[in-house]
């Protein structure tokens, strides 16, 4: 069945963007990212103008969080003090991002700065929970007593001023480090069209030590609301959120989401961060080998804007 | 005394291309983009009137054109810089239309001399125009040559030779498919008559590419109204995944 896009100005296959959400919404629930990593890069595959799939999978990105996020706020797995202070970044972050797009987008190296920053991320978040999963691995398999967590970290981290309690990460630590987290990841989602979940969740685990548990639920809530604010940045100054595609995705996105929150329940957490770190290593080079190999074409058409 | 000699000549100019005129039938003056639509066949036939009896030798030949609206275009080309490829060199094409279908009832250079191609511009090469590329790219005509290409793979530049039929010197019809990601606005319809390569008449009419009802609201809501679209687009994605998390919730139950 084809539906044409009002906004995007293409004709497409409905149950094709249907399956593509409800990929992303499994991912979304399992992992508590926001799927956009995999979901921009197919877009622009489909054929959605690179600008319009930027910006509608942002509002897609709200549709699943929220439905993932509710799943973990009955199961009283959301952090709302950290996930505020990571948010507060995030916007600050998110502005700043949008402000980098548009310099680049007048340079005519948008494309380059999109790809060239989803092979770096994804190469290094990738490459580290690969080997970090692997090691955890490991370590649950060898007989005798566990070693104690890692506590190199926290040294430093606790040594930061302006210190908060978060009562629900049984944390008390400074507020600078999940500002900056959130800070970079709302960077991320600007210019890459992403929840930037998957910077986000590795953060909170290496970086600021907070329990498996709650990772996801918090990172639902700081995406979220990220999204929101990205999504009436792109509406009310580009005009690309297509509501139709939207309304496609998100349909699939959280029928998606509620399995993948089920089946996340099911796995080991090292079990669920090494199918992470493939996927993610996958799209890296997926991507990289974009960058390396001669393309077919070695021209391309954009629209001028005056 | 020459500029006399002139005058009959100016004067059988008009009378012999108004010997024979254009009568145009469209299948449609208007192309509705709806949510279903998934590009449109334009059938365009006609027929040719005249006061005089038909000269069959040389036949009438027919080409017709299409034309979207013209549009500027930015042409970029990537280069290998340290190891990656990457956007280098960039050319702006001035004028270049959205969408530009030539359909004739033979080959193009036979139906229509170089010079009626020129004075008319009729093919793609024609109607893109280029007015100055910046002096450090010394091959501009492969941007153009780029655009053209990228354009025709995705069936938005079509030449279409053979593709009118003429029957008994007086008939003519062809249909053009266009492609679903067509541009909005007026669609310029030619029609040239040409014997021995030379135009005898010319007929011109415009076919309007609208968005309708659904397409048509959410497109003027998103550019006259942004933040109540933003927050209409918002609140459908909460509603959405509020909707999935309760009725999960309550499947489990």
């Amino acid at each position: 069945m084809q539906v044409y896009l009002p906004i995007a100005e293409v004709s497409v296959n409905a149950f094709l963007i249907l399956g593509l959400g409800g990929l992303v919404g499994v991912l979304s629930g399992m992992f508590g990212v926001g799927g956009g990593f995999l979901a921009t890069p197919m877009l622009f595959f489909i054929g959605i103008p690179p600008a319009v799939a930027v910006a509608t999978q942002a509002n897609q990105i709200v549709a699943s969080s929220v439905s993932g996020l509710l799943a973990h706020f009955r199961r009283r797995t959301v952090d709302f003090r950290m996930g505020t202070v990571l948010l507060v970044g995030g916007l600050v972050g998110s502005g700043s991002g949008i402000y980098i797009f548009n310099y680049m987008k007048s340079l005519g190296q948008v494309d380059l700065l999109v790809q060239l920053s989803y092979v770096v991320f994804l190469g290094i978040v990738g490459a580290l929970m690969f080997v970090e999963s692997l090691n955890a691995i490991r370590r649950a398999k060898k007989v005798g007593p566990q070693p104690r967590r890692d506590r190199r970290h926290k040294s430093w981290i606790y040594a930061m001023p302006v210190k908060m309690r978060f009562r629900t990460s049984g944390l008390y630590i400074s507020v600078i480090p999940p500002l900056l987290v959130g800070g970079l990841v709302g960077v991320l989602s600007a210019i890459m069209g992403v929840g930037g979940g998957f910077v986000m969740v590795p953060a909170m685990i290496y970086l600021l030590n907070m329990p498996t548990k709650v990772v996801v639920g918090t990172s639902l809530f700081q995406i979220t609301f990220v999204a929101a604010f990205t999504t009436m940045l792109h509406a009310t100054t580009n005009y690309t959120v297509d509501a139709v595609l939207a309304l496609l995705l998100l349909v699939g996105g959280v029928v998606g989401a509620q399995f993948g929150t089920q089946i996340g329940l099911r796995l080991k957490a090292e079990q669920l961060r090494i199918l992470l770190a493939s996927l993610v290593l996958a799209v890296c080079g997926k991507l990289a080998l974009d960058l390396l190999l001669k393309p077919a074409e070695i021209y391309s058409l954009n629209p001028v804007l005056n | 005394m020459r500029w006399l000699a002139l005058i009959p000549l100016l004067l059988l100019v008009p009378l012999s291309t108004r010997a024979e005129e254009v009568v145009l039938g469209l299948s449609s003056d208007k192309v509705s983009i709806t949510t279903s639509f998934d590009g449109s066949d334009l059938l365009i036939f006609g027929a040719v009137k005249r006061e005089a009896p038909i000269v069959e030798d040389p036949p009438i030949e027919v080409v017709i054109t299409v034309s979207g609206p013209f549009e500027p275009v930015m042409v970029r080309r990537k280069d290998r810089r340290a190891g990656i490829w990457v956007n280098t060199d960039a050319v702006e094409v001035d004028l270049a239309p959205s969408f530009y279908a030539v359909a004739s009832s033979g080959p193009l250079d036979e139906v229509l001399s170089a010079t009626e191609n020129l004075r008319h511009n009729v093919t793609i090469n024609r109607a893109i125009r280029l007015v100055g590329a910046p002096p450090s790219i010394t091959d501009a005509y492969n941007f153009t040559e780029a655009l053209v290409r990228i354009r025709t793979r995705s069936d938005l530049y079509q030449r279409l030779e053979g593709a009118v039929a003429v029957d008994e010197h007086t008939l003519f019809r062809t249909s053009i498919s266009m492609p679903a990601n067509l541009t909005e606005g007026s669609y310029v319809t030619r029609i040239f008559l040409t014997r021995s390569g030379n135009v005898v008449s010319q007929y011109e009419t415009l076919i309007d590419v609208q968005k309708v009802g659904l397409e048509r609201w959410i497109f003027e809501l998103s550019r006259e109204q942004p933040m109540v679209y933003g927050l209409l687009s918002l609140f459908i994605a909460v509603a959405a995944g509020w909707g999935a998390s309760a009725g999960f919730a309550l499947l489990r139950r």
